[in-house]
């Protein structure tokens, strides 16, 4: 499994030309994935941490497509449902990279919570009448501090596209993290999470996780 | 002198490195041109270089001398030089490739020398020898910058191209360099030539002894190692080699010297068993390219490694979702992943390379297990997933190595068929030419969903191993008799099991019907005289379909796939020009159907006889024929029979039928020879047919039959030559002229006359005028229409009773009649203008005027006259305008201003217009400048002069405009915003962009005005697309820059329009575009702008709703970061 090669330090691309093609096992580069982000460049060892080095990867699962698009009938009315609230989440802009933290870009994992099942469609519960939506997600690992940043991230998307009629509430399946009921506790207070947002770095970070990723 | 002088100063500014990189091609282009030209001779250059090229300073050394000289020698490519010269040149080149300041020059100077061509004067093999080595030496390419390593891999792949045995000479250091240079390279076009290098390297030290056989090992490994090739930078580099190409290369590199194969080989294995998909894929490929080059022997030491992971490539790359869809009749039925076609290629390649490979998968252990697992479930959805598996897998390799040579396909029915003939509980027929009819076969029959699969695998890639029928005289009947007289033996049988299986399917279960249709398929399309299925089995697949597609009355899927099934034997025997099996096809299959068209009663609908007869039938030009006459003859028998008994059922299979021709034969007339005449005969007998039924003794209201009736006439007579077309007008005329219609003509054009008319035609004159407006309608401008001016009255008398089509009729009529200015109109007795003044009932023949004066535009205006008169006479006039606009004609400027004094308030003489009328009117523009699918296009041969939609915009919208800031009253406001927003948004956009300063405003206006009443939705949606046309062009940004305010404030209500939902979606795209104006401009509004998306946001449609979402976004982007929503 050794045939992915990331050029992990700046100094050593400066020289090259873009693009870069990967080598496999030549003798500059040793990576392997059981060891995500520990880079050998020539000799020099640069280790870095990452909250969980060896996220299990799933297969993104087949997208259900919607049947009813030919609906003609041009006073019909179509409540949001929780394909929409799925699609709003990951359609085309919202793909996190949570691997992006403390300057460490790992362009070749761009992992998204769907890939890592940290959302799945189930975990959306919505109705239009009462105008509510659940959405419950499972962190990766029991400790990942990136859970807080997950969680908000998640509510801002919402909040940004759903009617303000909404009442959205965020929570992390139970038994997945550690700090669960602080957690849900935090995610859900409007003040704490009006607080989050006036902090400028907070908001960078929230709206770096909802670029669209490099796929 | 002068010359030189300049030269002086040309040097001073190349060799200058401040001066901009423009500077420096100007005086290398000067000082080219005057070396071409014979001005200045090399010899002088070099000697005015002199200084330049020995100075002590690097940068002007390298810089300005040994690149200019280089430079200049790549401009002076054709031009003839001294041997003396070159030989000179290139040993100065070569001597400098060794100072690494001046690396860049001496590069691009060897590669112009060397890629000298012949009579150019050339660097002799001695001199490319010298530059090989001392590149070899003094070089380190990856310590280069990528323009320079780029060169020096052109260099070498130079060298190896145009000087192999001076390269040869050089032995091992070509090789030695080779592997340098190529050690750590990362850029992907230095790649691609670096992989050719290897591959020319390999074909020059072919020996088992020379130097890349010795080096194989290390060469290997440096170019094995981009294997698989993998970008990290896909973005930003468009010009950047594409990776499909680089990955051809490099498989090419690996696969170009048999030397290779002990490292090649378990290296792509094990890339092979690797799970990312692209590693799977590049394998393969490149697998199949060793397989080819490194030649049987070698790959024979591998076989025992390559059989299981082939297989299991295979098997991951299956999916075990069998279709049983009508789809997948002519494919595998399951969908086939990249790696899956390419490990099929693979297995086949092999195969056909070396029969002996095929050992492997006849004794494999999971390829035998497999009758055991097909014989376990009865039914294919009844198996586990890892038995589909099993046997789709297994199937796809068996029929994969059947296809791969005849020999291969010997040995694996042999070693197969029998026994899965066996499993099957199918019986070999004892004597040829017997069939078998025991009663006990076919219940012992066990049709097994997996081994049907299997054999209709087996039986399809058999067929393409037949020979076609010349070749077959020419190759020993002995090589391929062998599994052909296996499936004849079985031939009968299987026959026999397929058509049980179809005939033993119910509706809710499509595998049964599936599998047997396309078992039967499979058996009728072996082709040729050495087929393994006789004749009379073929036509016993022909009667068991046919029978299937007569016996049942629904539409199911047992009855689609039959039909596919035969229309995919039609076409193959047309393709193979199989004229005995034609036969058989005319006899069984055509003849049945199209009697089942004539007979009116049988028990399948009448439209599922017509769509299967004409989709069997339009395989082969004889059928069509066949078929056009059944149509023929069903139309007279059913019209007759309304006529006589009023059947109702058979005016509607008349009308089906007219569908039926109109739908699925017209458009494939291109294709079909003959089909032309056939159908000009038919519509003949159509005019026969009604002149001959001269009552029609029950009246009908039949809508349907007329407009299928007006719709096929037109369309044949608008694809018959002129010929055809005289002769169908002629028939139609002497129809017409012996109806009660022409006495229509001598009525009066007076009011009264007009006002005592109703709509008092019979059933059968008003079939027989719509289908003559029709045939006018389609008919050319080089068509001869007897006696113009009577058919001018007729048409203009029944549109003022009503009839439109009479109208469009005589609008096409006046587009394509001849001025009469000319005189060279032999073909008609009347010209445009006369036409016009029987129309506009002008007596005073010195001016034609077809303004408000006219008797017509009297009616138009409510002068006189009723209202529905009024309304008539509008619509009538704007198919006239239309016919008179589209040819050019100066008249319709007229017509357009009547049409436009009805959308004032008053007349002239101060009468209040209808509503009703103003409504026609406003139409009348949608009418004059929309394209026409019923008449007036190039279907139907209209006269259209270029641009006569922009020339009719600029007379009218400035007169519109006019009259909409004079408007009096909101209604009139209103309908000429309805004409306006028809004319701009008809016309093209460019027009639209070049007066957008001046539109904007008014369009702008007509959005608010239309978006009151519901009923000018698709106005204001067509307006709409017309502004946001405006806002994504350049030339239209200035204005629209300007009216930012009002166009927001417009859109912003458009937001939330409640009539139709593409309005709104459009309007929020619109708003998302605005962002590309300047900031500054914007940035006022997004307050106004988020409050009426964010409403948005919670619209009932979900489309409004995504794109709201993105334009709310786009907006929230451009306020503050803190405010985040």
């Amino acid at each position: 499994m050794n045939w992915r090669i990331t050029p992990a330090s700046s100094s050593s691309i400066k020289l090259l030309s873009l693009p870069l093609i990967e080598l496999r096992q030549s003798r500059y580069f040793y990576f392997s994935l059981e060891n995500l982000l520990v880079v050998c460049v020539r000799g020099k060892r640069m280790v870095s941490g990452l909250i969980n080095e060896n996220p299990t990867v799933y297969e993104r699962k087949e997208r259900r497509v919607r049947t009813d698009s030919t609906n003609t009938d041009e006073f019909s009315v179509e409540p949001i449902d929780q394909l929409e609230i799925f699609d709003i989440l990951f359609f085309d802009f919202a793909i996190v990279n949570i691997h992006h933290i403390r300057d460490i870009r790992d362009p070749e994992h761009p992992y998204s919570l769907e890939q890592l099942k940290v959302l799945t469609e189930d975990s959306v519960e919505v109705d239009d009448h009462k105008s509510y939506v659940r959405v419950t997600f499972t962190p990766t690992v029991e400790h990942c501090s990136m859970a807080t940043i997950i969680g908000l991230s998640v509510r801002v998307k919402l909040m940004r596209s759903l009617p303000p009629r909404y009442k959205i509430d965020i929570r992390v399946a139970p038994g997945s993290h550690a700090t669960e009921a602080a957690l849900n506790k935090q995610l859900n207070d409007k003040e704490r999470v009006a607080a989050a947002l006036e902090n400028p770095n907070l908001v960078e970070m929230v709206d770096e996780c909802l670029s669209p990723s490099f796929e | 002198m002068a010359a030189l002088n300049n030269l002086t100063e040309h040097l001073e500014a190349f060799v200058d490195v401040t001066r901009s990189p423009t500077h420096h091609a100007e005086s290398l282009k000067a000082i080219a041109t005057s070396l071409e030209k014979g001005v200045l001779s090399i010899n002088q250059l070099v000697v005015e270089m002199d200084m330049y090229l020995t100075t002590t300073d690097d940068v002007v050394r390298a810089r300005g001398s040994i690149l200019l000289l280089a430079e200049m020698l790549d401009y002076l490519k054709s031009k003839p030089l001294d041997n003396a010269v070159v030989h000179s040149l290139i040993g100065f080149f070569t001597a400098k490739l060794a100072e690494w300041r001046s690396v860049r020059g001496a590069l691009s100077g060897c590669l112009a020398l060397i890629k000298r061509k012949g009579v150019a004067g050339v660097v002799t093999a001695v001199d490319a020898e010298a530059v090989a080595k001392s590149m070899a030496q003094s070089i380190q390419v990856q310590s280069l910058a990528l323009y320079d390593r780029k060169l020096c891999f052109e260099l070498l792949e130079c060298l190896l191209e145009q000087y192999p045995e001076a390269m040869i000479n050089l032995g091992d250091l070509m090789v030695y360099a080779t592997c340098e240079a190529i050690d750590g390279e990362k850029d992907p076009p230095c790649l691609m030539i670096a992989f050719h290098v290897v591959e020319l390297l390999a074909r020059l030290f072919p020996s088992p002894s020379g130097p890349v056989a010795s080096e194989a090992s290390d060469l290997f490994e440096f170019i094995s190692c981009y294997f698989p090739l993998h970008y990290t930078h896909t973005k930003g580099d468009e010009a950047s080699i594409p990776r499909e190409d680089l990955s051809r290369g490099l498989s090419l590199a690996i696969s170009s010297t048999p030397f290779f194969e002990p490292y090649a080989i378990p290296l792509l294995l094990e890339k092979l068993s690797a799970s990312l998909p692209v590693a799977k894929v590049d394998s393969l490929k490149c697998l199949k390219d060793c397989a080819v080059n490194y030649g049987v022997s070698r790959m024979k030491k591998h076989y025992k490694d390559l059989w299981p992971a082939l297989k299991d490539a295979l098997y991951a790359s299956t999916k075990t979702d069998l279709s049983f869809g009508l789809e997948s009749l002519t494919s595998p039925g399951f969908e086939m992943g990249e790696i899956h076609r390419e490990a099929v290629n693979l297995l086949q390649r092999l195969v056909k390379q070396d029969i002996s490979f095929l050992g492997l998968v006849v004794e494999d252990i999971r390829v035998n297990m497999v009758f055991d697992t097909i014989s376990r479930y009865l039914r294919y959805e009844e198996m586990l997933d890892t038995s589909k598996l099993e046997v789709l897998v297994v199937s796809q390799i068996l029929s994969v190595s059947a296809r791969s040579s005849v020999e291969s396909c010997n040995i694996i029915f042999e070693t197969f068929f029998s026994r899965l003939m066996n499993t099957l509980g199918i019986v070999e027929k004892t004597s040829p030419g017997d069939l078998v009819h025991n009663e006990n076969s076919t219940v012992s029959t066990r049709l097994y969903h997996g081994g049907l699969h299997l054999c209709i695998e087996l039986l399809t890639a058999s067929k393409d191993l037949i020979p076609s029928s010349e070749e077959c005289t020419s190759t020993p009947e002995s090589a391929q008799q062998s599994w052909c007289s296996i499936v004849n033996r079985f031939s009968a049988s299987l026959i026999e099991a397929f058509t049980s299986a179809v005939q033993s399917s119910n509706d809710d279960c499509s595998a049964d019907a599936y599998l047997g249709v396309k078992g039967l398929l499979a058996m009728g399309m072996f082709r040729g005289g050495s087929s393994p299925v006789s004749r009379s089995e073929f036509e016993k697949i022909l009667t068991t379909l046919t029978s299937i597609i007569a016996a049942n009355s629904a539409k199911t899927v047992k009855w689609e796939l039959a039909l596919k099934a035969l229309v995919c034997m039609g076409s193959f025997i047309d393709r193979y020009s199989e004229s005995e099996k034609a036969m058989s096809y005319m006899a069984i299959v055509v003849e049945n159907l199209v009697s089942l068209v004539r007979s009116s009663h049988c028990s399948l609908p009448h439209p599922m006889i017509l769509e299967a007869t004409s989709e069997v039938c339009s395989t082969m030009p004889t059928y069509v024929e066949k078929m056009v006459e059944g149509f023929e003859e069903a139309f007279c028998s059913s019209f007759s029979d309304f006529c006589v008994n009023g059947n109702f059922k058979s005016i509607e299979n008349c009308s089906q039928l007219l569908e039926c021709v109109t739908n699925k034969l017209l458009p494939r007339l291109t294709e079909i020879d003959g089909l032309e005449k056939s159908l000009v005969n038919f519509a003949i007998s159509m005019w026969n047919q009604i002149e001959s039924s001269i009552v029609f003794s029950y009246d009908f209201n039949g809508r349907e039959f007329v407009e299928a009736a007006m719709k096929t006439m037109g369309e044949i007579v608008g694809v018959a030559s002129v010929d055809s077309q005289n002769s169908i007008i002629q028939k139609a005329y002497n129809v017409i002229s012996s109806s009660t219609l022409p006495a229509m003509e001598s009525i009066p054009l007076t009011v009264a006359a007009l006002e005592g008319l109703q709509r008092n035609l019979s059933t059968r004159d008003e079939l027989i005028l719509s289908l003559f407006a029709s045939v006018i309608i389609g008919a050319s401008p080089k068509a001869s229409i007897p006696d113009v001016k009577s058919l001018v009255d007729l048409f203009l008398v029944s549109f003022l009773k009503g009839y439109i089509r009479a109208a469009q009729a005589l609008g096409s009529m006046i587009n394509k009649l001849v001025t009469g200015s000319g005189g060279t109109n032999i073909s008609t007795d009347c010209s445009l203008e006369e036409a016009c003044d029987i129309i506009f009932h002008e007596s005073d023949s010195s001016k034609t005027i077809c303004g408000s004066e006219t008797f017509l535009g009297k009616i138009c205006l409510g002068f006189c006259g009723s209202l529905d008169l009024q309304t008539r006479a509008i619509t009538g006039l704007a198919w006239i305008g239309k016919g008179l606009l589209m040819r050019g004609d100066k008249r319709v400027n007229e017509i357009a201003l009547v049409l436009m004094e009805c959308l004032k308030s008053t007349n002239s003489s101060g009468n209040a217009l209808h509503p009703s009328a103003m409504k026609h009117a406003a139409d009348a523009f949608l009418t004059l400048m929309s394209d026409s699918e019923v008449c007036l296009n190039r279907k139907f041969h209209a006269v259209i002069r270029p641009l006569y939609k922009q020339r009719f915009f600029s007379i009218t919208v400035p007169i519109l405009e006019s009259l909409i800031v004079n408007s009096q009253t909101p209604l009139s406001r209103t309908m000429l915003h309805v004409a306006l927003a028809h004319v701009v948004s008809n016309v093209p956009v460019t027009v639209i962009l070049d007066n957008t300063k001046k539109l904007l405003s008014v369009i702008l206006e007509g959005l608010s005005v239309l978006s009151v009443d519901s009923v000018h939705k698709e106005t204001l949606f067509s307006l709409l697309l017309v502004l946001s046309g405006t806002l994504t062009d350049i030339k239209g940004q200035q204005s629209v820059s300007d009216n930012a305010h009002r166009i927001i404030e417009c859109l912003v209500k458009l937001t939330s329009y409640p009539h139709l939902m593409v309005v709104r979606e459009t309007a929020i795209q619109c708003l998302a575009t605005l962002l590309e104006l300047p900031h500054g401009r914007i940035y006022p509004f997004r307050r106004e702008v988020l409050q009426a998306v964010t409403k948005a946001l919670d619209d009932p449609k979900r489309r409004v709703r995504e794109e709201a979402i993105k334009c709310r976004q786009a907006w929230t982007s451009i306020s503050s970061r803190s405010t985040p929503f």
